[in-house]
């Protein structure tokens, strides 16, 4: 068997593998996440409950419309991405003139109501969400076995990322985006409609949460509580990147869901904080993060 | 001539300081106007009134016939009137060429981008580099060019001059002279005052937050005395 | 929260010489109230409150007097509990000694988690303590000594001193009484030192402060190592209390909690997280019969908090006439 620092190959791969997976989501979410604080100056804390809600709604259209997973990628970011819009425009719209941490404490507060009321509504058993047809199985690579689903994870949520990166950085509402991030207050005045402009940033926001949750159902389980503790890792990855670099974010979130998959096949116990660890040095090195301009 | 722009009895406050008290003034269509006033007088928070970027305001503003008091921000530029800020706003994460794209057309008189690159040359050469790459100078020119391809009918400038090296100030007077010719109407705010005299077709003067006095360009000789006075230069 | 950016929204309430006769009247009231509370009231219902009203004003002398939201105080409270139920069950330390144990530990924790925090501001403050206080819920899931999901059972009360038997309802009550009072003496006399002026005038205006050659970051991090610490001495209690010390007191939803209680009592006013707190555990226990969850009302009341009712309870009093007739002055 092939060896590798004492490991063996396959488990080497695998593990490698399952953080490029978490990797993916925490690329997908600390995305979003500086998208919306770009622009809005809000910590998005209902991020992770956003995620859950997206693979719920996947869950359900499947349950009571027979609605395919394909269908469910396309339609939950939008139902969620819409409902994000109309909590933007009717109350988070309100605290923009506060200091920032009201934002995050609305936000918090708004994910626990999601939470507490899926975990009423279906309690907080994980439910199982399969694999589409199309996907399942896996392929032999000849050094490891892959299953297909969990590579077309990682293909399409880099699509996705790359996708939003060069809706940002090279169309015209792109141009809106990072024109309103530096000076809203003239951008408005050119005639740009900004407060319309926040309401489809956080939409966007949230749409792309939900989006990381419908490929999240298939790999996890689908569960009320999947969000919580994923969006506490995710502000690390934020802080780590540093919110003002949208592909900073992107790599930092690859970067660390592996780090994260290395230290299972090293040093397994550690595997749930070494993200955090990250975050210290990286704070007591370079406090700024890493792709960070403000310090 | 028909009036474009029509302020009577305009009051803006910011949060408690009350720095407008009643600013009358009329602004004819085609017309270059210069407000003249010592710093701190309220030269700036006029144009960012009638711009609607001051929301705190009681008075009246009418352009073009139309009452703007109720307009919400974004939709000012859309009645016609276009805003060029002090500090030029020129965004640093978009480049040039994005910078003079952003502000939406919103009548179909204005400049196409041709025409723009053929007035300002410089732009052209440097379309792709990020908007503050580009020097002082450079800035000004931009912040004024995005406005003309937007055929707004009225240009609001606030001290166009300030802090550039005299070449420049003398190419922005050139700008500003082919606008004229143009039929467009324009309202500034400017501290140099040989280049005030150069441009502008008539003056108002203006002393803690009210306008003192207006005056049109051939009377600026017998009026020295009482703008030193004012001006305190 | 900083002053400049949110004025309109500051709550602090400045006293005129007749509202600290009144402030002392309500005082000496609320004290007389809780000697005889036991009488009416489930002492552990009582002693709970008063756990998490220390917990709550600990943790709002960081965020009401620096302005530091610290979204990771679950660490110091929950720490505490699993120090002082491990030295006292484990140990066999008397009852006062296990909860200085738990207060030092605290205050240790305090130090590691603010020296790394107080590196970024505002809102990365906040994000930087959820995950560190993340990390230490790890570490308590999988060391030794917290007994994992179990927690630290059976944690006896023991003697205090050596001689005060707190198996006893009634010296359990007082002596978390005392610890109480004692608890809040300490942040009065904190907020009001010299210390607590720089602090303030830190909140107000940290440019000012640093060129004035204070050390901002020094005093940033005393500010959290005290509270801390106070937070820790609400926990050694609580595990005392409750003669148990467990994984719950560690998430971060005990931190939201003590968020919570502080917002709604009224940032930034001394007794204001007090009444947070009573409204907050007096709402649990009535819930804790019904199947209906309280994450939905606890979410619910944050949003509207924030977004109609951010001056909280006593914030809102002070600014009522009925509050400026007494003599506080609500100042924006």
């Amino acid at each position: 068997m092939t060896m590798i620092f004492g490991i063996p190959l396959q488990a080497f791969l695998g593990q490698l593998l399952i953080g490029l997976i978490n990797g993916s989501f925490y690329a997908l979410l600390s995305l979003g996440l500086a998208v919306i604080f770009g622009l809005l100056r809000v910590i998005n804390f209902a991020h992770g409950a956003q995620y859950m809600l997206g693979a719920f709604v996947a869950l359900l259209l499947l349950q009571y419309f027979g609605i395919s997973y394909w269908l469910a990628l396309v339609i939950a970011p939008i139902v969620v991405g819409l409902v994000g819009a109309v909590i933007e425009r009717t109350m988070l719209s309100r605290l923009y003139k506060l200091d920032p941490l009201y934002g995050l404490l609305f936000t918090f507060g708004l994910a626990l109501a999601i939470e507490g009321t899926f975990r009423y509504l279906y309690g907080a058993a994980g439910q199982p969400y399969s694999v589409p047809a199309a996907l399942a199985g896996g392929t032999n690579l000849g050094f490891m076995f892959l299953p297909i689903y969990r590579g077309w994870v990682v293909v399409i949520s880099l699509v996705a990322c790359i996708g939003t990166w060069l809706l940002i950085e090279k169309t015209k509402l792109g141009s809106y985006l990072r024109a309103a991030t530096e000076n809203p207050v003239l951008v408005q005045a050119f005639g740009v409609n900004v407060p319309m402009l926040l309401t489809l940033t956080y939409g966007l926001g949230a749409g792309l949460a939900a989006f990381a949750g419908v490929l999240a159902a298939p790999v996890y389980q689908v569960s009320p509580l999947m969000g919580t503790n994923l969006i506490i890792v995710v502000f690390a990855v934020v802080v780590v990147g540093g919110m003002g670099s949208i592909m900073g974010a992107i790599v930092t979130g690859y970067m660390l869901g592996i780090a994260e998959g290395l230290t299972k096949v090293f040093y397994p116990e550690a595997s749930n904080i070494v993200i955090f660890v990250i975050m210290a040095i990286v704070l007591l090195i370079r406090p700024a993060g890493l792709f960070g301009r403000d310090a | 001539m028909k009036p474009l722009l029509e302020v009577r009895g305009l009051n803006a406050w910011y949060g408690e300081s009350h720095v407008l008290h009643g600013v009358d003034m009329t602004v004819g269509e085609g017309e270059m106007i210069t407000i003249l006033g010592r710093n701190g007088v309220g030269k700036t928070t006029t144009l960012r009134t009638i711009m609607g970027i001051v929301r705190e305001r009681k008075g009246q503003i009418m352009f073009d016939g139309r009452d703007m008091m109720g307009v919400p921000l974004h939709r000012t530029a859309h009645s016609g009137i276009g805003f060029v800020p002090e500090e030029r706003g020129i965004f640093a994460t978009l480049t040039v060429e994005e910078n003079l794209l952003l502000p939406p057309v919103v009548a179909g008189s204005g400049m196409s981008l041709d025409e723009i690159y053929e007035l300002f040359p410089n732009l052209l050469e440097r379309r792709s580099s990020p908007g503050t790459k580009l020097s002082g100078g450079e800035q000004q020119m931009l912040a004024i060019a995005r406005i003309l391809r937007t055929g707004v009918r009225l240009l609001i400038l606030d001290e166009p001059t300030e802090g550039l090296a005299p070449v420049i100030v003398q190419r922005i007077g050139e700008v500003l002279k082919t606008l004229k010719e143009r039929g467009m109407t324009v309202l500034l705010v400017e501290q140099n005052f040989r280049f005030a005299s150069r441009v502008a077709d008539r003056f108002y003067l203006m002393d803690h937050g009210q306008m003192v006095a207006d005056f049109p360009v051939g009377e600026l000789p017998e009026r020295m005395d009482m703008l030193h006075k004012v001006l305190g230069v | 929260m900083s002053h400049t950016t949110h004025t309109a929204t500051e709550v602090r309430a400045e006293r005129a010489p007749t509202a600290s006769f009144t402030y002392a009247a309500f005082l000496l009231a609320g004290l007389a109230f809780l000697l005889v509370a036991p009488m009416f009231f489930y002492p552990i219902f009582l002693m709970k409150l008063l756990c998490f009203a220390l917990f709550a004003c600990a943790f709002n002398l960081l965020l009401g007097y620096t302005g530091l939201l610290s979204f990771g105080h679950a660490t110091f409270f929950g720490g505490a509990a699993y120090f002082t139920a491990h030295a006292v069950k484990e140990w066999g330390w008397t009852p006062e000694l296990g909860v200085l144990l738990g207060v030092a530990g605290a205050a240790a924790l305090g130090l590691v988690m603010g020296f790394v925090a107080i590196r970024r501001q505002g809102i990365y403050f906040a994000m930087i303590t959820l995950a560190l206080s993340q990390m230490f819920f790890f570490f308590c899931l999988q060391a030794e000594f917290t007994r994992g999901e179990d927690g630290i059972q059976q944690v006896p009360r023991g003697h205090l001193f050596g001689f005060i038997d707190l198996n006893v309802a009634t010296n359990m009550y007082y002596f978390v009484l005392a610890v109480f009072v004692i608890g809040l003496a300490v942040i009065w006399r904190f907020v009001n030192s010299p210390f607590g002026m720089i602090l303030k005038s830190i909140r107000e205006n940290e440019a000012r402060a640093t060129s004035l050659g204070y050390s901002v970051a020094h005093y940033k991090l005393g500010a959290f190592v005290m509270s801390a610490a106070l937070a820790g001495l609400a926990g050694g209690v609580k595990s005392l209390v409750f003669q148990f010390a467990t994984l719950t007191d560690v998430t971060w939803q005990m931190s939201g909690e003590v968020i919570l209680m502080t917002l709604l009592g009224g940032i930034g006013t001394l007794i204001g997280p007090i009444f947070g707190a009573g409204l907050v555990v007096t709402l649990q226990n009535y819930l804790a019969t019904s199947d209906f969850p309280v994450t939905i009302i606890t979410g619910v009341v944050f949003m509207v908090c924030v977004l109609v009712f951010r001056r909280g309870i006593i914030g809102e009093f002070y600014a009522s006439r009925l509050g400026r007739r007494l003599g506080f002055e609500h100042r924006h």
